[in-house]
């Protein structure tokens, strides 16, 4: 047989020893959801490990031996990636498991006073880091910094040859890891309020919450620091970046569910539905909830001062748990992350949230963001609207040699990665994009 | 309101059909047998990788041709009556029309070589090729590809995404030699071998020999080796595809022959894209160019002309794209694969080998007339500004920064290529500008108020 056979075959068979380290750590997970595994902080690492290193040793096979360079190749053969059995399979197993953990996290084990199963096999693990018992929220943190990074790793070895790839990348892991994930363990640990500064209203929606202003009050200069740093964070520090950097600053860079989906999101980011049905269902989509997370935000703000109740008869504390559970818990969550296989990676992030949409109206008025065009170099080919996973229609602008500002685009930079000509370009200027479309052919 | 007729739904005609829409009200009809819908013939090869299905591939969605009132018949055109004005269809039917647009694209060239119809040996052109390849692809052990060009090695880097081993015939000593600089084409070939693709410079192919079910089972070369492959791809360039009309009253050469409008011989008859040949071509450029713009440049010309606004076909100032496996490559102005004597060039190679940049210049007058750039993109509009300007190197070297146009954080290898420059000529020149989009904009709006 060809040495060129060989190799192949030696892939194949490592990457089949990836898929069994991998998945032999993902069973200790699920033994220790049914107790079926001692608890101990030995246990989870060993299990965290596995899983760790079987992605990683996945990715490495897959990538090695093979010229820097975008390779798609089999995205569309791949039953994981193109809705396949193995596709859906995926899609129902994170959307029942972001349905246990949000309604029914007495199926992971968290207890009332100690936990069981899947909780407490996190309980070491939490007692090392903040000296109190996990929650099935600390679980899924955990879980949840771990794809950021694990994926992060994948994600950097296909696009190595990418600087911009590289850098947002390690930018997006270091915010999730330290800002999302340490920073408020370790504040919980110094008996200070919960706090991730890089989040932000309304995307944060409960930040003006009566209990969570009282929170933030009640702790003295810290206390005061987070609230005042969550007002700026809205009014001066994201219009002014937004306006220098596009929404890209946030959205690709700092966000931990933009994170999520630029990560483990990515090998799904071509599914996302590129058609004008889906643009028109987007645009009314996500400027409802973000008319509905103002008004909840306001009335829950009224309630607050006035001390009363309703407004309007309208009972604030009810619009809140509605925004809470339709939005908050099953569209970010649910949806947003369990139909990655299905919809694509930024579901969430393109249809529902309303802090995209804050940044995209800025983005679209004011900013000096937008992804330029190399001439008449565009061949039509349309890998930059198939890998768009914000589901523009990149190629449309592109074949027409135009500036492409859309209130949508995060900026990810993967339309000029996979261009095969060269053709797109994210940049900044202050040129208005109409005097330069006035110029370019069409 | 007059009825137009346009054979083929290609790059060009959809264009010429859109800019007729956008100028007028005509009735217009898009006649294909290949596909329903338009697709990127460019694509191809990114279904068979799995990169993209069949629908993102498609520009339009299937609305769009009804809204913007674009008829569709998917039929091939048998013949023409000029003068009836009068289209005949193989299913039967017949169209008029008041003007006829042929825009009816390439076929892949055969040289005539022992064994070009057997079946497993095919070009890589039309949608139905590409359907072919994919139903012979589970069979294939090897394939061999003849033809060292852009649709060759597209077709390499295809077989090597499905693991199916490839021998890669190329007549020449370098990959693509007659169009790139050797330098360039050397790194290609490098670039190929990393591939794992079995390169073969300097082999001709001589025959390809069949079994008795008249299927491919190996290729024959000049130099008396056999090479056992199920699959012979021919890639040896593309002709204009106008066999049907030949022997009509329409004046042909290698394509239809076409004055300045596009116009043919015949009255209210125009031919654009690859099928077009051009009686006088603009200085320096070729009589047919089967390129994806230069077809789109004729489709939104001929539609101008048609909706009363005589224009003359102008492609401006030559400039191609490609990607080599990894390595994408741009071109703009005059680049001749070996420098003739009155033009020189300047050339500098990352040492990664992957990278490089060509600036070829007039001799005499130091006035830069075309770059090659590998691995790196360089600005369209700037390059062309400085071509049309007629700048001399060492100012184009000082502005270079403005050209470039690769995402942001990549390596800027200005400063090494300054150096380079110093050393070779002794002159002290430094950059001025820098690569962000307004300096860049500045530039060009200077320009265009002079010109």
């Amino acid at each position: 047989m060809s040495t060129f056979g060989i190799k192949i075959l030696q892939k194949g068979r490592n990457k089949m020893w990836s898929v069994v380290i991998g998945f032999s750590g993902f069973l200790m997970l699920v033994a220790a959801t049914y107790d079926l595994l001692p608890v101990g902080l030995f246990i989870l690492v060993i299990s965290l490990t596995l899983i760790s290193f079987g992605i990683i040793l996945y990715a490495y096979e897959a990538y090695r031996d093979v010229p820097e360079g975008i390779k798609n190749n089999h995205n569309f053969f791949n039953s994981l990636s193109s809705r396949g059995w193995l596709g859906w399979l995926t899609g129902m197993v994170l959307t029942g498991f972001y349905i246990l953990l949000y309604w029914f996290p007495e199926y992971l084990g968290q207890g009332d006073k100690s936990n069981t199963g899947l909780v407490a096999f996190f309980d070491p693990l939490s007692q090392l880091l903040k000296k109190q018992n996990a929650s099935q929220w600390f679980v899924y943190g955990v879980l949840y910094t771990l794809a950021i990074l694990i994926m992060g790793v994948k994600f950097i070895w296909k696009y190595r040859h990418s600087k911009y790839q590289l850098i947002r990348t390690l930018s997006v892991i270091f915010f999730q890891l330290a800002f999302a994930f340490l920073i408020p363990e370790f504040m919980l640990r110094l008996n200070m309020p919960y706090n991730d500064f890089k989040n932000m209203w309304p995307l944060n929606y409960y930040f003006f919450d009566g209990w969570h202003l009282q929170e933030m009050m009640q702790n003295g200069n810290i206390g005061w620091l987070m609230l005042i740093w969550g007002v700026l964070m809205i009014v001066v520090v994201s219009p002014v970046l937004t306006y220098f950097f596009g929404k890209r600053w946030y959205c690709s860079w700092v966000c931990g569910c933009g994170g999520l989906a630029e990560t483990a999101g990515d090998p799904f980011r071509h599914l996302s539905d590129k058609s004008i049905a889906a643009w028109k269902v987007e645009r009314y989509l996500i400027y409802s909830v973000l008319v509905f997370s103002v008004v909840m935000t306001a009335g829950v703000l009224y309630s607050f001062y006035s001390g009363r109740p309703s407004i309007a008869g309208i009972d604030t504390a009810s619009l809140r748990s509605i925004y809470g559970f339709l939005i908050g818990s099953a569209f970010s969550g649910v949806i947003g992350v369990g139909f990655y296989p299905l919809l694509g990676s930024r579901v969430w992030c393109r249809f529902g949230c309303p802090m995209a949409a804050i940044l995209g109206i800025q983005q679209k008025f004011f900013s000096r963001f937008r992804i330029t065009t190399n001439g008449g170099q565009c061949i039509s080919c349309g890998n930059c609207s198939t890998y768009c996973e914000m589901g523009i229609d990149v190629r449309a602008y592109a074949q027409k040699g135009q500036d492409i500002v859309r209130a949508s685009c995060v900026g990810c930079g993967v339309c000029s990665a996979v261009c095969p000509r060269g053709v797109l370009r994210l940049e900044n200027g202050s040129i208005d994009i109409f005097d330069r479309a006035k110029k370019v052919r069409n | 309101m007059s009825k137009i007729a346009i054979i083929g739904n290609g790059i060009s005609g959809v264009t010429a059909a859109r800019f007729i829409r956008k100028n007028s009200m005509h009735e217009v009809v898009l006649i294909s047998e290949e596909s329903e819908y338009f697709f990127s013939r460019t694509a191809l090869m990114y279904v068979y990788m799995g990169h993209m299905r069949w629908k993102d591939i498609q520009p339009y969605e299937r609305g769009f041709w009804k809204k913007n009132k674009i008829d569709l018949i998917q039929a091939r055109a048998e013949s023409i009556q000029f003068d009836k004005k009068c289209i005949q269809l193989n299913n039967g039917s017949t169209v008029n029309y008041d003007y006829l647009i042929l825009a009816t694209g390439s076929k892949s060239n055969k040289y005539g070589w022992p064994g070009q119809d057997l079946s497993g040996v095919r070009g890589l052109y039309h949608k139905q090729d590409l359907e072919y390849l994919e139903r012979c692809s589970p069979g294939i052990r090897r394939a061999v590809i003849v033809g060292g060009g852009l649709i060759g090695i597209e077709l390499a880097e295809m077989f090597q995404s499905r693991n199916i081993p490839v021998s890669f015939l190329v007549r020449e000593p370098q990959f693509w030699s007659m169009i790139l600089p050797e330098e360039e084409s050397k790194m290609i070939n490098r670039h190929i071998l990393e591939h794992g693709i079995d390169l073969r410079l300097n082999s001709q192919l001589k025959e390809i020999n069949g079994n008795e079910a008249g299927n491919v089972h190996s290729v024959t070369l000049d130099s008396g080796e056999e090479i056992k492959c199920d699959y012979v791809g021919l890639t040896a360039g593309v002709s204009p595809n106008i066999k049907f009309i030949e022997s009509s009253e329409i004046e042909t050469d290698r394509g239809i022959l076409v004055d300045e409008y596009l116009r043919t011989n015949i009255p209210d008859v125009f031919a654009i894209g690859d099928c077009a040949q051009l009686r006088k071509p603009r200085k320096g450029r070729r009589d047919i160019e089967a390129v994806w713009y230069t077809g789109r440049m004729m489709g939104e010309c001929v539609a101008q002309t048609i909706c009363g606004k005589q224009q003359i076909y102008d492609p401006g100032i030559w400039f191609n794209s490609a990607k080599f496996f990894d390595i994408e490559y741009q071109v703009y102005g005059q680049v001749p694969s070996k420098m003739t004597d009155d033009l020189e060039s300047f050339y500098w190679a990352h040492e990664n080998g992957k990278k490089s940049i060509r600036i070829v210049y007039e001799k005499t007058q130091q006035t830069v007339v075309g770059f090659n750039l590998m691995g790196i993109r360089f600005r369209h509009e700037v390059c062309e500004q400085w071509i049309l300007r007629k700048s001399a190197l060492d100012k184009v070297l000082e502005e270079i920064r403005l050209a470039f146009f690769d995402p942001e954080f990549y390596e800027d290898c200005s400063a090494e290529l300054l150096e380079i420059y110093r050393q070779k000529s002794g002159k002290k020149i430094e950059a001025t500008a820098g690569w962000r989009l307004d300096e860049a904009n500045l530039f060009l709006n200077k320009n265009n108020q002079k010109t």
